[in-house]
């Protein structure tokens, strides 16, 4: 009995505490604790701190604790279970396009369509992270371009222009292994970096047919029966038949392609832009040797860019601290977060924030790139942000296509049977 | 929900029944029994159901055999079953052979046997991926230590995990490296308790250490073999961690296994049908060893 009357004794109290707490609430602020999920891409990292230390020095009340998770389909994989087992935390950065419509974002997410830095945000990016009619992200770091990273010595060593046309590349490539280097550079222990033969021609694809995007989502259009689509399955094999590629192509990582660009033992290297970043990490004197074209296509006269957007900052709807959380992101999307980034990484491409600007000495490549960006009609989002069709097994197709172990038009057909699934999966219409 | 419901009431009547002949409580088995139906029976259960299911962790639609459809559809499907099946004969294979000359070596009177004997056991105890990514490294094509060895005596080494001829017979050969040790012990264990009074019978006889072998070991270690065949083609059947480490299926689909199919539809985000195959997967292990089991069994009773 006594124990008893003791515990509520006790508890009674801690209410009152709880209660005086709350009525002086404003006066003695708690301090709040947030989660910032992140992936593990130095760069990531790298611009994440530099940004969350200065919100940290701005609102001493709220503390940002980040912490890191693996990309690619482990990172998939990572956010998805946590998300349905409610443990993603307050504030999580996530892909912006096809894969942040998988992620059911109307049931995880806080809209955040009528914050008010919204319109400082870039139409194009509002597009990529908006279901049903609301918006639910920030973007962070900058937009990327998918095409050839080149070495700009190697081009002015041989005499080289930059190819506008598939035939003007594959001549270059021929001079290229006539001077003894390697023409085009191919990393397949890291199957991610086979994809941008295919996706990185997407700017010449809806050159060519408008309608694809649209058509393919509904079911109507396939990529082994739209020429247009399937050339870049057929490029890729054309490199590989040529005898373009570097010896070691099946077992040369990520890392290793960007070391035989910076040294010049290789010419071309189809990759994102964003490649720029781990360049300067491991050879920052090869920077200003590093150019970037978009993937040549048939008409010198259409040739354009395939853009990525970057990735979107978003609040978990089981967060406790929505208001916290929503300075925070609020932040990240202010022209000063911009200025941080560029700051850690440097300047990697345009930033989505309107006010933002880079600053006027850039690397080459992120000139290059710019260039796209400023001409009107110069650039195009890739498909898997115009679409949120995406077959899980893209990377592994183009890396049997690269190798010669199937061919063009097979590839494309297995890809648009791997697609259904996930068309399916999202209960999309016509599927 | 009606038979979960119903199978506790079942439970009980066989636990009444039982305990007539047992000489423990009923309630001794009561701990074992919900540890087993927590963790095995009823995730068994679940994993049937929502195999039927296009399910996003958080809703669940019913299908009916879609995903079994699917799956069977599934263009590296085919090309996986075939894969399993040729490393799990080939990694048993060569783990019998193996592991049962290496148990005649190190039951045989030779220098620093025991030492000898830990040597074979020691990558046994290596992480299975520390090994993948360790061998990763040694076979790089160009830069890797066996391609170099080699072209130092003037051979140009092939790709092997590169090249799609020798990808899954590289990655069956590195599982024999790491799985023969554990089949060497249990060979050493039947080898060893064979009673002498058979050799010294034979050499009486007149047999030759060949003879021997063949006519006393080879059969007497039956129980060894029926062992190790055993577990090395369940091991075999249902191998993911090397496979994933070293090649991660590749290049293209061409080392994938049913294991690393089913991985990458649960990483592409299809529950239900990464849970269909693996549905097909147990399906499939029991078919195979289930028989397999039963024969080998019975000729041992047989002698």
């Amino acid at each position: 009995m006594t124990a008893h009357r003791m515990r509520l004794a006790a508890l009674s109290a801690g209410a009152g505490l709880a209660l005086a707490a709350m009525v002086s609430g404003p006066a003695l602020a708690e301090e709040v604790t947030l989660s910032l999920l992140i992936d593990n891409g130095p760069q990531t990292v790298a611009a994440a701190e530099k940004v969350v230390e200065a919100f940290m020095a701005a609102n001493p009340d709220i503390k940002v604790d980040i912490e890191t998770r693996p990309g690619g389909g482990d990172g998939d994989n990572i956010v998805k279970t946590r998300l349905s087992t409610g443990e993603i935390g307050d504030v999580f950065l996530y892909n912006s396009g096809s894969l942040f419509q998988q992620i059911n974002p109307q049931k995880y997410m806080v809209d955040l369509t009528a914050e008010p830095w919204q319109a400082d945000i870039q139409p194009s990016f509002q597009n990529v992270v908006t279901a049903g009619g609301k918006v639910y992200g920030a973007p962070f770091q900058t937009a990327m371009g998918g095409g050839v990273l080149y070495n700009k010595k190697l081009y002015a060593d041989l005499g080289l222009q930059v190819p506008k046309t598939w035939a003007e590349f594959m001549a270059n490539n021929e001079k290229i292994k006539a001077a003894g280097k390697v023409p085009v550079i191919q990393t397949f222990k890291d199957t991610w970096t086979s994809q941008l033969f295919v996706l990185g021609d997407f700017f010449n694809v809806q050159a060519a047919v408008p309608t694809f995007a649209e058509d393919y989502t509904a079911n109507k259009a396939k990529f082994a029966t739209t020429p247009a689509a399937l050339k870049g399955f057929e490029h890729q094999a054309d490199v590989f038949k040529a005898g373009y590629l570097n010896k070691d192509f099946g077992a040369a990582t990520f890392d290793d392609g960007l070391r035989m660009l910076a040294s010049g033992e290789g010419a071309h290297y189809p990759m994102l832009t964003f490649a720029l970043g781990a360049i300067q990490t491991a050879n920052p004197d090869a920077v200003k040797d590093i150019g970037f074209f978009a993937l040549p296509g048939d008409d010198a006269a259409k040739n354009g860019l395939t853009a990525w957007m970057p990735p979107g900052i978003y609040i978990s709807n089981e967060s406790e601290h929505v208001d916290a959380a929503k300075k925070l992101v609020a932040f990240i999307a202010s022209k000063e977060a911009c200025d941080l980034q560029t700051a850690a990484v440097g300047a990697t491409g345009p930033y989505l924030v309107k006010s933002c600007a880079l600053p006027a000495d850039v690397p080459p490549m992120v000139s290059d790139l710019q260039a796209y960006f400023d001409k009107q009609g110069g650039a195009a989002p890739a498909l898997e942000f115009v679409s949120p069709v995406k077959g899980p097994s893209l990377e592994q197709i183009t890396v049997e296509v690269g190798s010669g172990i199937r061919s063009p038009a097979e590839g494309a057909a297995l890809y648009d049977e791997d697609v259904k699934k996930q068309a399916q999966q999202l209960g999309l219409p016509g599927w | 929900m009606t038979s979960l419901a119903a199978s506790p009431a079942i439970g009980a009547d066989r636990v009444r029944r039982r305990a007539v002949r047992t000489v423990y409580p009923n309630w001794f088995y009561l701990p074992a029994a919900v540890i087993y139906a927590v963790l095995f029976l009823f995730p068994t259960v679940a994993s049937l159901f929502f195999s039927l299911t296009r399910w996003t962790l958080s809703e669940a639609t019913f299908i009916g055999l879609d995903n079994f459809r699917q799956f069977f559809r599934e263009p590296f499907l085919i090309q996986g079953l075939v894969n399993t099946l040729i490393y799990a004969v080939v990694t048993s294979g060569l783990k019998v052979v193996l592991g049962l000359l290496l148990g005649v070596l190190l039951t045989s009177e030779i220098i620093a046997r025991d030492y000898l004997r830990s040597v074979v056991f020691f990558p046994v105890l290596v992480s299975t991926v520390g090994v993948g990514i360790t061998f990763t490294v040694l076979m790089h094509p160009t830069g890797g230590l066996i391609n170099q060895s080699l072209a130092a005596i003037g051979i140009e080494g092939p790709g092997w995990l590169t090249d799609p001829r020798f990808a899954l017979l590289s990655v069956a050969l590195v599982d024999v490296w790491k799985g023969v040790g554990l089949a060497t012990v249990i060979y050493i264990a039947g080898i060893v308790s064979i009673p002498r009074d058979y050799y010294e019978a034979a050499l009486i006889d007149g047999a030759g250490a060949l003879q021997r072998f063949w006519n006393v070991t080879l059969p007497l270690a039956r129980p060894a073999t029926v062992t190790v065949v055993i577990l090395s083609l369940i091991g075999g059947l249902r191998s993911f961690d090397l496979i994933w480490s070293m090649t991660r299926g590749g290049p293209g689909f061409t080392s994938d296994v049913i294991a690393s199919v089913i991985y990458k539809q649960y990483q592409a985000g299809f529950y239900g049908l990464s849970t269909a195959g693996n549905v097909v997967l147990f399906v499939l292990v029991a078919l195979m060893v289930v028989p397999l089991s039963a024969v080998l069994n019975r000729r041992e009773v047989a002698r």
